[in-house]
């Protein structure tokens, strides 16, 4: 078992010509991923990288089969990627695109009320399952199949969070990256649940980053319905208030979603809140050794 | 981005946003004529910065008449304002608004921002106009009434009347209300804002409805189809290696340490500031390269880092995910061949290509410090630069 995607996922790639999405199109299938197709409207019945391309995603997904998709339009389009990935009905739509404008995306949510689709993302690193399923761009040999989830709103923290874990012998159950913008689709909470529910996850990384209250609204919920053990970080405790650091989420205004007020909702909840970022694998290590976990979750000798 | 306070009175006014009749000026001169075309006795001479807290910092003038006018025009442009919202050093003011006076019956807050709990468009109002929203919300948060908007509809009128009756606006003035927040809506919307307050909205004794100041930030990432909005970018009041930055796509955020970072990703970036402080050092900036990045835009933000006096020691940190270490390797090589590197400089790489990367680093003989880990990285730039 494993959260959201697996080995039997099959995912076309949205705007499957553009560069970025052949070079990782490209590292997906070495992966193992079950690419099964690709959309470029207008370069329908290509072939890259031996994937079929199709005009629509609708065509695309009648002729494959296809279940997920995994977007790489530009950010001017990529809202309309999103509805059209929802209007397919597939079960997961992983966005990995960044700088899609905020009314964009509210419009894309009102949309997807009511739907039967998963939307990952966007501005996000996309979904791992190690050794079944990699959709996104993470770099793949740093993850090993194991029992912690990984959640994060911070995508290169994600890789370095599992580097961490993965050094020290602790492999994944799934990694997913929910992405840094304010408005987005799948959110910590959707993904702690599903790690509750899910028989190979032992333990759980969130990584939070400043802006927002999201984190604050994780915590109170891990605080009231988690079983498993959380270990938590959040990035930007030196971050001045008012500038905006990268993300469009990433931002302290008006007195509200520091570090340091995350951090204490938090620890209040029960979450073993790691100091620095080189500290999380550490922190998860600790935390298994006191519940008894640690050998059962040490996976890579 | 930010835009003039008269800039965004521009825009109202387009959008029939009531706002009292006024002109911009550059100098003294300009200021004296904007005054003689507007018609009431009273003006108000207004210092045009990016930053709110003016009137307390002596930005904001009543002039009785225009010689009045002359003597508070002279005496602000030019002037260094340091408000809550400038930093210690201040912003120098260039431009002036010249505004008619009005008889201010009450003063409200209305102000329009997204809201990340709803994923919506909040209009939030309160009769505890003129004070900072944020004080009221500390202090009275019952006296913040919000509507959240849905998308597909917009704003309803009905919404509007809700919420200018809880913000206790009498009800003679309630229909110009509703009028303004359904204009004002439609600016936020259409112009791609991320953030439309007016601080303080008032009733004038004439029974308009009028604001009295205006701010409106707009979405970055909409820019593209706000080509209007763009014109109104005013770089006299952005940090220069921050525009630098901007035209080649980085992420930049000057700050007071002198540890420069470049570092991929928006999350790892800012951790990688906060490792630096926690191992003793200060980061003197944020700079996030992003995914997309070419060799030129690494050179570029290599530059800009190094452009930065303060700077006594670099520390880059790639986990390469959308990012190639190759890349970020050669960006680094091409850099110190075109302006030089005379401080220690500790790379870290991991990730994507990262034996192309780190092999292009070793042949390229430079003096080059390289980590293990983020930790280590960290660690060794802070013991260099001390």
């Amino acid at each position: 078992m494993s959260v959201y995607v697996n080995k039997d996922t099959k995912v076309i790639v949205q705007g499957i010509t553009g560069s970025t999405a052949l070079f990782h199109t490209k590292q997906m299938l070495e992966y193992g991923t079950k690419i099964v197709g690709g959309t470029s409207p207008g370069k329908g019945g290509q072939e890259v990288e031996g994937v079929p391309v199709f005009n629509t995603v609708e065509e695309a997904v009648k002729e494959t089969g296809a279940n997920a998709s995994v977007i790489y339009v530009p950010a001017p389009f990529a809202a309309d990627a999103i509805l059209e990935a929802v209007d397919a009905e597939l079960d997961l739509v992983i966005c990995i695109t960044e700088h899609i404008p905020v009314l964009d995306m509210v419009k894309v949510k009102r949309a997807m009320e009511g739907s039967k689709t998963r939307l990952v993302g966007p501005n996000c690193p996309g979904v791992i399952t190690p050794d079944e399923s990699k959709i996104g761009i993470m770099p793949g040999y740093i993850h090993k199949k194991g029992h912690i989830g990984v959640v994060s709103r911070s995508g290169t923290l994600t890789y370095e969070a599992v580097h961490q874990l993965s050094t020290e012998g602790y492999g994944q159950s799934t990694a997913v990256g929910i992405g840094g913008d304010p408005v987005n689709g799948t959110d910590f909470i959707d993904v702690l649940k599903a790690f509750n529910e899910d028989p190979e996850t032992e333990a759980v990384v969130m990584i939070g980053e400043i802006g927002g209250t999201a984190e604050e609204e994780a915590a109170e919920w891990v605080k009231a319905n988690m079983t498993k053990p959380v270990v938590g970080f959040i990035g930007g405790a030196t971050a001045p208030p008012g500038k905006r650091m990268g993300h469009a989420g990433a931002i302290i205004s008006g007195g509200k979603g520091t570090a340091d007020e995350k951090k204490r909702i938090m620890k209040e909840s029960g979450i073993a809140v790691a100091e620095t970022p080189a500290d999380i694998g550490e922190t998860m290590i600790k935390v298994l050794e006191e519940k008894g976990l640690a050998e059962k979750c040490k996976t890579v000798q | 981005m930010n835009i003039h306070e008269y800039q965004a009175k521009e825009i109202f006014r387009e959008y029939n946003v009531a706002v009292p009749n006024s002109k911009v000026a550059f100098s003294v001169d300009e200021a004296v004529e904007a005054a003689k075309e507007l018609t009431t006795d009273v003006k108000v001479v207004k210092a045009q910065i990016h930053a709110g807290g003016r009137g307390k910092a002596g930005g904001v003038k009543i002039a009785k008449n225009l010689d009045e006018v002359k003597q508070y025009a002279d005496e602000i442009l030019g002037k260094t304002l340091v408000t809550h919202q400038t930093g210690p050093e201040g912003k120098e003011v260039k431009r002036l608004l010249i505004e008619e006076g009005c008889d201010i019956k009450n003063e409200y807050y209305l102000g329009v921002v997204l809201d990340r709990a709803t994923s919506s468009v909040v209009m939030m109002g309160s009769e505890e106009g003129g004070t900072e929203i944020e004080e009221v919300a500390a202090e009275t948060p019952e006296k913040i009434f919000k509507e959240v908007v849905d998308p597909v509809v917009g704003l309803s009128p009905y919404q509007a009347r809700r919420l200018a009756f809880n913000m206790n606006i009498p009800k003679e003035y309630v229909g110009k209300a509703v009028k303004f927040m359904m204009s004002l809506y439609k600016v936020f919307v259409e112009k791609d804002c991320s953030i439309a307050e007016i601080n303080p909205l008032v009733t004038t004794g004439d029974g308009e409805v009028i604001a009295l100041d205006a701010k409106l930030n707009f979405d970055d990432n909409a820019l593209f189809r706000q080509k209007d909005i763009q014109e109104l970018r005013d770089l006299d009041e952005e940090d220069e290696k921050e525009i630098e930055a901007s035209k080649y796509d980085l992420s930049y955020v000057a700050l007071d340490g002198n540890i420069g970072c470049m570092v991929n990703g928006a999350g790892l970036a800012m951790s990688t500031m906060d490792i630096i402080k926690h191992y003793g050092g200060e980061p003197a900036n944020f700079l996030d390269v992003g995914g997309g990045a070419t060799t030129e835009k690494v050179t570029e933000a290599f530059k800009i880092i190094l452009s930065d006096q303060n700077v006594k020691g670099i520390f880059v940190n790639i986990f390469g995910g959308i990012m190639k270490c190759d890349v970020i390797a050669e960006g680094v090589v091409e850099a110190t061949k075109q302006v030089g590197l005379e401080m220690p400089l500790v790379v870290r790489l991991e990730g994507t290509n990262v034996d192309q990367g780190k092999k292009i680093l070793d042949e390229s003989g430079l003096n080059i410090t390289s980590a293990e880990s983020m930790a280590d990285g960290a660690n060794k730039i802070v013991s260099l630069v001390k």
